[in-house]
């Protein structure tokens, strides 16, 4: 196992059992233009540093839910169904 | 590692200037062979900056694996180039690079698979690339250690053949472009990390580093693992995510496995050096992260997924393991080119796990794309615009990914 994720329902388990989501983005408005809806569909802040991003807990209770985890050291620092936005905006936003 | 390298000088220490034509962010394989290929065609006021030793990213810790097999026109012309730079590459540089075209077996376990591999020989024979599908018979000749019986849970039925791929020191090839391109007049910085990217009138007009500003109109991205980290310094956001790739290296053995081989299904390939240690690779973590440390899951299963395919090598023990960070696009194919709202910012990234096979032929074209300022048709299919506009790639034959 690489590191532990603190699932809200089921408490710590492996990686393994989880599936990484990508990093949380807001959706665009229907009538956004084509360009932004193809940056919201390829582009990343791919931070190296705090990230907020979807976890499936696919080997246990598959529920989606939000982590924030440090990236460069995979420190789990909370997790939650949904957690509120990040200040510095790394990470949380597309 | 680095103290071996400390002693033996690869490079001359260099005096850093304060403004450069072109700077060359990263000091790997891609930086270094762009620097050369530059230097070739008289474009020689450039450095290149690496923030800690050459080829301590991803070209130290790759599994040296060259080969131009792939799924597309696109890829398959590109690698092609690149396999013929590297089979004349240490006379080119007079460093020997060790390159060892043993052949490459990709192995099909499913029918769905080998008619993939028909597929894949198809299009590379088109290309004049020397591919085949071989029957387990042709398999057993060129590796008899594989286990070819119907015991494992996922048989061998057959074989994508690549005479010409083999394995590469991927260290020798650093060292190889950095010392010639020294020699031509490249200034090589290590140890210097850039920190910022400076623009004027929208356009490069130098970066900040750990050693101070450096003035240059053009400046290459040339990182892996960090491509959006410095793209986003220059305000560019990439279509990149940043997950870890793992291998491991046994114990040296008697030479007994020649081909270098490859299996999709079971998530491995496995090729074994000039000396003799079997070198382990497996898919990508199935996660965004920077963490260079390796996990017990990976050698676990990787170990039982090469078992499947050499049982002889049970008693065998590992040495060692590690891992490297790797930028991966959507459609498993790299970003190559200037970004055009960024004038004088080039990239060369988004090499997610195929970016060692393809140094040469990258630094050979984005050094001609800086020197001529026009994009050759090679790379023109890996522009970054191909998001916006909706022309992905899909490479299919990337390797260390799952389909």
């Amino acid at each position: 196992m690489s590191f532990l994720i603190d699932c809200p329902l089921c408490g710590p388990r492996e990686t393994g059992e989880y599936r990484y989501g990508g990093e949380l983005q807001t959706r665009p408005l229907p009538d956004s233009p084509v360009s932004t809806w193809s940056a919201y569909l390829y582009e990343r802040t791919n931070v190296a540093g705090i990230e907020r991003a979807w976890w499936f807990h696919r080997a246990g209770c598959r529920r989606w839910f939000q982590v924030e985890r440090d990236t460069r050291t995979n420190e789990v620092i909370r997790v939650g169904w949904t957690l509120p936005a990040l200040t510095t905006g790394a990470g949380a936003d597309g | 590692m680095i103290g071996p390298l400390r002693r033996w000088r690869v490079m001359r220490p260099q005096q850093r200037k304060s403004s450069y034509d072109v700077v060359i962010v990263g000091g790997g394989v891609h930086g270094l062979a762009i620097a050369y290929e530059l230097a070739r065609r008289g474009v020689r006021d450039v450095a290149v900056l690496e923030k800690q030793y050459i080829g301590a990213g991803g070209s130290g810790r790759n599994t040296a694996i060259i080969r131009s097999n792939y799924r597309t026109p696109e890829g398959v012309a590109f690698y092609d180039e690149s396999v013929r730079i590297y089979e004349g590459l240490a006379v080119e540089l007079g460093f020997n690079v060790l390159f060892s075209q043993h052949g490459h077996l990709t192995l099909a376990h499913t029918d769905a698979a080998v008619a993939g591999l028909r597929v894949r020989a198809e299009v590379n024979q088109l290309q004049g690339v020397d591919s085949v599908v071989i029957d387990r018979d042709e398999i057993r000749k060129i590796a008899p250690a594989l286990d070819l019986s119907d015991h494992p849970r996922y048989p061998i039925h057959a074989a994508l053949f690549h005479p010409p791929g083999g394995i590469i020191r991927h260290d020798a090839v650093v060292w190889g472009y950095a010392r010639r391109a020294q020699e031509m007049g490249v200034h090589i910085h290590q140890g210097v990390e850039v920190t910022a990217i400076d623009l004027a009138d929208g356009r490069i007009a130098g970066v900040q580093t750990t050693d101070g500003p450096i003035r240059a109109g053009t400046v290459v991205n040339a990182t892996a693992g960090w491509a959006s980290t410095i793209a986003a310094m220059a305000g560019v956001r990439l279509p990149i995510v940043t997950h870890p790739l793992q291998a491991l290296v046994t114990e040296p053995l008697k030479p007994f496995l020649d081909p270098v081989l490859v299996s999709a299904t079971l998530h491995v390939y496995v090729s074994q050096t000039d000396r003799g240690e079997l070198v382990i690779g497996a898919e990508i973590d199935p996660y965004a992260s920077y963490s260079h440390r390796s996990t017990l899951a990976f050698m676990e299963t990787s170990a039982a997924h090469v078992l499947e395919l050499l049982p002889s090598v049970a008693g065998v023990r590992v040495l060692r393991q590690w891992a490297g960070i790797c930028d991966m696009t959507p459609d498993f194919s790299p970003i190559i080119g200037p970004v055009p709202d960024v004038p004088g910012f080039i990239l060369d990234v988004g090499w997610g796990t195929y970016g060692f096979k393809a140094g040469p032929v990258a630094g050979r074209r984005v050094a001609e794309l800086i020197a001529t300022g026009t994009t050759p048709p090679v790379l023109a299919p890996f522009s970054i615009e191909r998001f916006a506009t909706g022309s992905l790639i899909g490479e299919k034959a990337a390797a260390a990914v799952s389909h």
